[in-house]
């Protein structure tokens, strides 16, 4: 195999012969191997996560008329470095009445259960961590991992606020992880098989065009799991200080803040992989470099588009986002899989263009009903507007004419 | 297939470790001056008041069983997912019954006020 075309699996076996030719014995150059792969994937992503923070930081600025961080290196591109340095050396405030086990634990967990999905996400078609068969289900359960991090770091601290913004976050999480599971059936379905890795390789027409209902679904919970803007309830710095994170300082502290962000990213990617073709796209089988060029574009596209939504929208209260997940994404998800799964019957695999138009109208009208539903809804139980021109004024004379007619 | 499980076995234990080495090197490089006054609890800027572990509201209870139920239906369709095309329509069916009894444990609970965030 050719090193440009392919580089890491050349790599790979450039140091398996050498190792074996060493006198090691197979087994044990296949558990170093992975032991050097598993270290570089970590280190990279934990790495890769002050370039986001700095990608965030610039482009959040831009989203808000002004510039991001500009003074620490060209386009202030160390700023993040910087922090990192800062925030090694900050000390470690361990208040009175914590459990100890719990509170240094969270977020070491926290950063785990995101680091762990990158195991499983094929970068092209020769690069994986492994290929196991039940790819998305393993991706699912490691999230539950996460929210686990979030009650051991709300009761580690001794402090109301830290359990009671544990609490609502778990809830959130676990409510939003519903539809998000509901909807990962449909590409299962269409792919026939579990494994990430099957499932890009079925994409020669990305599951976007297919089943794009159920591709939004995922992208709002994928958002909604991270507790990003507009689902930040859980960290709203001007309502809860900072939630379950407030007793922390440090690297604990900044241990949260990477799982945040390397989160975002991850769910970008397992997106990509899942619904927008992974490393699926023009001259793969010849350059198999070339599906980690694509990868990344696709990942860093849907990456921006998270960013231009966390600044862009402002946040939801905690029973508009209940409200939204168990009376409206729910019942939308389970209406897509059964619709889905009874039209991609219907329809011969063999007319292709005929099954995708199928499919298109068919969420179409999937979502002008649920649109209409909530239309109906809303214009039945109006939301009462509290406060308007009719309120009493200290200083009438300085509204506008306008105003003034409205206020008589 | 057993060391595609290992690998996974391997980068999991790696990614607790390196988070752990990370805040272990922090812990030796930054101070450690405690005091009583910066050792307290935060609660915007007051004395503490009542005990710490508040009472748990039942409303989380119920969110936590509703996802229970949802999430063990979705756990045993994924095999019927993996088996889509291999079946005829009498697999469709029977996904609809299924789906339709679950969904109308859903109604049943939005109906009852099991829903709302109190």
């Amino acid at each position: 195999m050719n090193f440009i075309y392919d580089p890491v699996p050349w790599v790979i076996n450039w140091l398996t012969q050498l190792l074996l030719s060493w006198g090691l014995s197979e087994n044990f150059v296949t558990t170093l191997l992975y032991l050097i792969g598993a270290v570089l994937i970590c280190l990279g992503a934990m790495l890769f996560t002050t370039m986001l923070i700095w990608a965030e930081r610039k482009i959040g600025g831009r989203f808000q008329d002004r510039l991001g961080p500009n003074r620490v290196g060209p386009w202030g591109i160390f700023q993040s470095i910087a922090d990192m340095l800062k925030i090694f050396t900050k000390e470690y405030i361990n208040p009175v009445g914590i459990d100890k086990i719990p509170f240094n634990l969270a977020p070491v967990l926290a950063v785990a259960a995101v680091l762990a999905v990158w195991a499983v996400i094929p970068f092209s078609q020769t690069v994986f961590g492994s290929n196991i068969n039940v790819g998305i289900l393993y991706i699912i359960a490691i999230g539950g991992l996460g929210e686990m991090a979030i009650i051991l770091a709300g009761f580690g601290s001794n402090n109301k606020y830290a359990l009671l913004g544990a609490f609502r976050a778990v809830a959130q999480l676990i409510s939003y992880e519903v539809p998000m599971v509901i909807v990962l059936l449909i590409p299962v379905m269409f792919s026939g098989s579990m494994g990430l890795n099957e499932i890009v390789q079925a994409q020669t027409i990305p599951f976007i065009v297919y089943a794009p209902v159920a591709c939004i679904i995922f992208f709002i919970c994928s958002i909604a799991e991270n507790g990003r803007a507009p689902f930040d309830l859980l960290e709203a710095d001007s309502e809860l200080v900072a939630g379950y994170n407030i007793e922390y300082s440090g690297l604990k502290f900044g241990m949260f803040f990477v799982a945040d962000f390397l989160h975002a990213f991850t769910s970008a990617i397992v997106f990509t992989t899942i619904f927008l073709g992974g490393w699926q796209g023009p001259g793969v089988e010849q350059i198999p470099v070339l599906g980690g060029a694509y990868m990344l574009i696709k990942t860093l596209l849907v990456y921006f588009l998270m960013l231009a939504i966390r600044f862009t929208v402002p946040r939801f209260r905690i029973d508009q986002m209940m409200a939204l997940n168990w009376k409206i994404l729910t019942p939308l998800a389970l209406v897509t899989v059964v619709v889905t799964a009874l039209v991609d019957k219907a329809i011969p695999h063999e007319m292709t263009v005929i099954r995708i138009g199928a499919l298109l109208v068919v969420n179409l009208i999937i979502w002008l009903l649920a649109d209409r539903m909530i239309t109906i809804y809303r214009k039945r139980n109006p939301v009462q507007v509290v406060t308007g021109k009719l309120r009493p004024l200290a200083r009438p004379e300085f509204l506008s004419v306008a105003e003034k007619e409205t206020a008589q | 297939m057993l060391n595609e499980w290992l690998y996974l076995g391997i980068f999991l234990i790696i990614a607790l470790a390196i988070p752990a080495a990370a805040l272990l090197i922090a812990g030796m490089l930054s101070p450690k001056k405690p005091n009583p006054i910066k050792d307290s609890t935060y609660e915007c800027g007051m004395e503490t008041v009542g005990v710490s572990w508040v009472q748990f509201k039942v409303q989380y209870y119920i969110y936590g069983l509703i996802f229970l139920v949802f999430d063990v239906e979705i756990v045993l369709l994924y095999p019927w997912a993996v088996a889509y095309n291999k079946v005829a329509l009498f697999g469709v069916i029977e996904l609809i019954l299924f789906v339709a009894i679950l969904a109308s444990g859903l109604l049943y609970a939005w109906r009852k006020g099991a829903l709302e965030w109190v």
